[in-house]
């Protein structure tokens, strides 16, 4: 086709600017008849923040105008976001503005023998907190409360309870989430991922995704670097039973039969060991156990594997032998949320294996080894009081887990369950409902409870069984802790409040403070405010307070990330060596090496329910978010389009836009769902994004739209290595929903 | 303006962007994204197109725009001009790209290319957000430009080229 070369609208750095303000081009525009209309959103003040609608924290510029915020732009000067922002990061607004925020703190009362909310001040509040608190500390001792907190707000409540003198503080972000990562890397290399992970996607040749819908999921970050690899011809491999957004660019997707990771993950060991297509040298300096390893899979063939994972052994041996052509810079993505079928840590650890065959830890296209800035912590008093161990697991399990397992803590609030019993709960940022599996099971905590109180923005399914609710205000109404990141381009970055609090709503640092002051911690808060508090550690640590504020960051210099660049490797496991083999599994009753089991099947008529995310929300915590949701309303569950022409029961084909209802192994049944049927998954799955389905009658928006995944997932299995809750080992029948069900 | 449909994810966030910067009404899109699926279990292909106004050479929503609202601007940008229109919806049922849609205050509203920012050299709103920066604008007169650089070392198409209305949208396959 011809490219009609006709003059077309300039743009380029600033010089657009300079050339029509120097008054050369005027007509350019024609501004003198058909003038061009301004929207009028540029902010008359822009103030650099860091977002929270997700967990990523991308810089953000908030433009305001006339006292409100206008939009959201990326923060260029942001090494996380560099000037752009994902979807969820330009809705900010939405929740800012989302009419169904709590406004005021709300107690429980019984009146005429019903329960209801009644609006309290915030005084009234929190001395009822306090009493509470101070009640369950001298009835059963501090140890007795649990904080469940997620999100970067937290911290003020963290230290809080621990103030207070009760370790056990969680996030469901760890044994719901990215724990086995963490461990599996943690017992074959030293150390864990964290989060931004340090992994050179950027620079990696080849990506391998199993199971990780990156493209969905939008950690903005990740998915520039994985924009720019393909656009400099890097190759993608996905491993997914959903033909995902990612698997639409790869080279190869294979459509592995759920729960069978573990066996084609051996299966590409073998070819690779067999093959000699392994980084021999690298091997051979920097691991230990290749001998069993090898041993270990000299039988695990890609015929062995087709059986289990339905790819066929000739793609098997191909897909091995094309991931370990572009070695060292071949990536096997660690994954993030990885909790799937209680062999978590297992299935992670085979994929650091192959991390370690190929020689890609600690290289360039592979996995990095950033650093942090020093930035001195407050200068609190130490904790005064020495609490109890922990009470979320039994004492001889799970000693491998490097966090406390938010599952664990609600384990022991069932009486006699534990050590000792949770009494009381404080709930930060955190639906409990839909990010514990179960829900059955944490309302029967719930119950048992002397005492609950929950912090939160908006009116979700956690706060109507919570005996206080306290409102905070939305990230952009308030300034957090800093932000120092362990990345490529080490900085810290500070999040500033952008609006005053709306309604009745408090920063999570002043309701902290004030808890502390009736509960006798004053000392632990010494200072005036969390500005206050902020620029006494920047100072502290000798940087540039203005230069922080204006341009929200303060980047470090980079520092050497790779063995190319540097780095010389080092491992902080037992043996200081990459461990192929694992005496600390051995040692503790689990397989040294990963061995394959295969999962239990779905009964005739039942499909696997598997979930994931949309680019659009942040799980739960965004689908009343009424600016997204105009991109992404509610879920649908995907179906496959040949089993979606005779589904038992339904007289005739399920179309897409359908209307069914899901019913687990347990007889519990969804919400109703439109279907999607699609060619984009298996035939024995379903598939939806988490987060829909809310019930709260305060999320004016979210009831009542799509259905929640977390009803459904009634069963889960306990990674017996780290105490990780495998999600995606339940079963659902799909029937049409009737009008009784809508 | 150009879309890597290679690059991009169909996350939306050009939709809203644009939605904040031009502080749209919640049923107005100026921009929108589709995501095509083709052939059958497991041999699949998939396209994502982040798509607007094509900016016509040869607008038909122009031609058939009664009061001289709709117009070719200077620069080739097409825009409506608000106090102009009628907002009689000629040029809704002559756009073949479904673009334009009625704004809440009446007029006939559509993507601007963001002029507005465009003047101040400064990004479209979506091209500014877009996380793979799968979309590009530029001149497409000059050589040098991002956009002429990539037309010429990349396959693309336009959307309904049968039509000769030679769109200056084109998707980079």
């Amino acid at each position: 086709m011809e490219v009609n070369r006709r003059q077309f609208i300039k743009i380029g750095a600033g010089a657009v600017g300079a050339t029509a303000f120097s008054g050369l081009t005027t007509r350019w525009w024609g501004l003198d008849k058909d003038p061009v209309h301004d929207p009028g959103t540029e902010g008359t003040k822009v103030v650099p923040t860091f977002c929270e609608l997700c967990f990523w924290k991308c810089g953000v510029l908030a433009h305001v105008k006339d006292g409100r915020v206008t939009k959201l732009k990326g923060n260029p000067a942001h090494p996380l976001s560099r000037g752009k922002l994902c979807p969820r990061g330009t809705g900010g607004t939405g929740l800012l503005y989302d009419p169904d925020r709590l406004k005021r703190p709300l107690v429980r009362r019984d009146r005429r023998g019903e329960q209801v909310f009644e609006e309290v001040s915030w005084e009234a509040a929190l001395d009822e907190v306090a009493e509470k608190m101070l009640k369950v500390r001298d009835t059963y001792g501090p140890e007795a409360l649990a904080l469940f907190t997620h999100g970067f707000g937290g911290s003020w409540f963290s230290h809080l309870v621990k103030a207070y003198g009760s370790p056990n503080i969680a996030a469901p972000s760890y044994a719901q989430c990215r724990g086995p990562r963490e461990v599996g890397y943690w017992l074959t290399f030293g150390q864990g991922l964290g989060s931004p992970e340090a992994i050179d996607i950027e620079h990696t040749r080849c990506l391998v995704l199993i199971g990780s819908h990156l493209g969905e999921n939008m950690h903005n970050t990740q998915v520039q670097d994985m924009a720019r690899a393909v656009a400099r011809g890097a190759e993608l491999v996905v491993v997914d039973p959903r033909f995902s957004t990612a698997a639409g660019k790869a080279r190869y997707w294979l459509p592995i039969k759920p729960g069978t990771d573990i066996a084609l993950l051996l299966a590409w060991m073998h070819v690779i060991i067999t093959e000699k297509r392994y980084d021999v040298e690298y091997v051979e300096k920097y691991t230990t156990g290749f001998e069993e390893l090898k041993a270990h899979v000299a039988d695990k063939t890609p015929e062995w594997a087709y059986p289990h994972t339905g790819i066929k052994p000739d793609l098997i041996r191909e897909t091995a032998r094309f991931i370990a052509s572009f070695r060292p810079a071949s990536l096997i993505h660690p994954g993030r949320r990885t909790t799937w079928y209680g062999d978590d840590t297992q299935r992670i650890r085979a994929m650091a294996i192959i991390g370690a065959l190929l020689g890609s830890w600690g290289r360039r296209g592979g996995y990095l080894l950033p650093s942090k800035m020093s930035l001195p912590k407050f200068p609190y008093t130490a904790y005064a009081y020495k609490p109890k161990e922990k009470v979320d697991r039994p004492p001889s399990l799970y000693p491998l887990a490097d966090e406390t397992l938010a599952s664990g803590l609600c384990d022991a609030t069932i009486p006699g369950k534990s050590s000792y019993d949770i009494k009381a709960w404080m709930v930060y940022g955190t639906n409990l409902l839909q990010s514990l599996p179960d829900p059955r099971q944490t309302k029967e905590a719930i119950q048992k409870l002397d005492f609950i109180v929950s912090i939160d923005v908006l009116p979700m399914e956690i706060t109507g069984w919570a005996d206080v609710v306290l409102p905070e205000c939305t990230y952009l109404e308030r300034c957090d802790d800093l932000h120092v990141a362990r990345y490529k381009e080490p900085y810290i970055a500070v999040r500033q409040p952008v609006v005053e609090p709306m309604y009745d709503s408090k920063p999570g640092w002043w309701i902290a403070r004030e808890l502390a002051r009736r509960l006798g911690l004053s000392d632990y808060f010494p200072w005036k405010d969390s500005v206050e508090y902020a620029m006494a550690r920047i100072k502290a640590g000798g940087y540039d307070c203005d230069e922080l504020k204006r341009t929200g960051v303060i980047r470090g210099k980079p520092t050497p990330v790779t063995e190319e660049e540097g780095v010389a490797l080092s491992f902080a496991t037992e043996s200081g060596k990459i461990e192929l083999y694992s005496k600390p599994l051995e040692m503790l009753g689990h397989d040294p090496m990963p061995v394959f089991r295969a999962p239990e099947e779905p009964p005739p008529g039942m499909f696997r329910l598997l979930f994931g995310r949309s680019p659009v929300h942040s799980f739960g915590r965004s689908t009343n978010n009424r600016f997204l949701s105009l991109a992404d309303p509610e879920n649908e569950v995907w179906v496959n389009a040949d089993v979606a022409k005779d589904l038992p029961g339904f007289g005739g084909p399920l179309k897409t836009g359908d209307e069914v209802v899901l019913v687990n192994q347990d007889g519990v049944r969804s919400r109703p769902i439109k279907a999607k049927v699609t060619q984009r998954i298996r035939g024995d799955c379903v598939y939806m994004v988490h987060g829909f389905g809310h019930t709260s009658k305060g999320l004016t928006f979210a009831r009542g739209r799509g259905a929640s995944d977390s009803e459904l997932v009634t069963r889960y299995k306990v990674d017996p290595i780290m105490g990780g809750t495998g999600m995606n080992v339940n079963f659902v029948r799909i029937e049409r929903a009737t009008a009784s069900t809508t | 303006m150009t879309m890597d449909t290679r690059l991009c994810v169909g996350c939306q966030a050009c939709v809203l962007s644009c939605k904040a910067e031009n502080d749209l009404p919640e049923q107005g899109f100026r921009d929108w994204v589709v995501s095509e699926t083709r052939g059958v279990f497991p041999t699949l292909y998939q396209e994502n197109r982040s798509e607007r106004c094509n900016h016509c050479e040869h607008p038909p929503c122009v031609a058939a725009c009664p009061t001289g609202a709709s117009h070719v601007a200077e620069g080739g940008a097409v825009l409506v001009t608000h106090y102009k229109c009628s907002g009689c919806k000629a040029c809704i049922a002559a756009c073949p790209y479904n673009a334009r849609y009625v704004h809440s205050e009446g007029y006939i509203d559509k993507c601007t290319f963001c002029l507005h920012r465009v003047e101040k050299g400064q990004k479209p709103g979506c091209v500014d957000i877009c996380p793979t920066s799968a979309l590009q604008f530029g001149d497409l007169s000059d050589p040098d430009s991002t956009v002429s650089k990539l037309l010429r070392s990349r396959k693309y198409k336009v959307l309904k080229p049968e039509l000769g209305l030679e769109p200056h949208l084109f998707f980079l396959l």
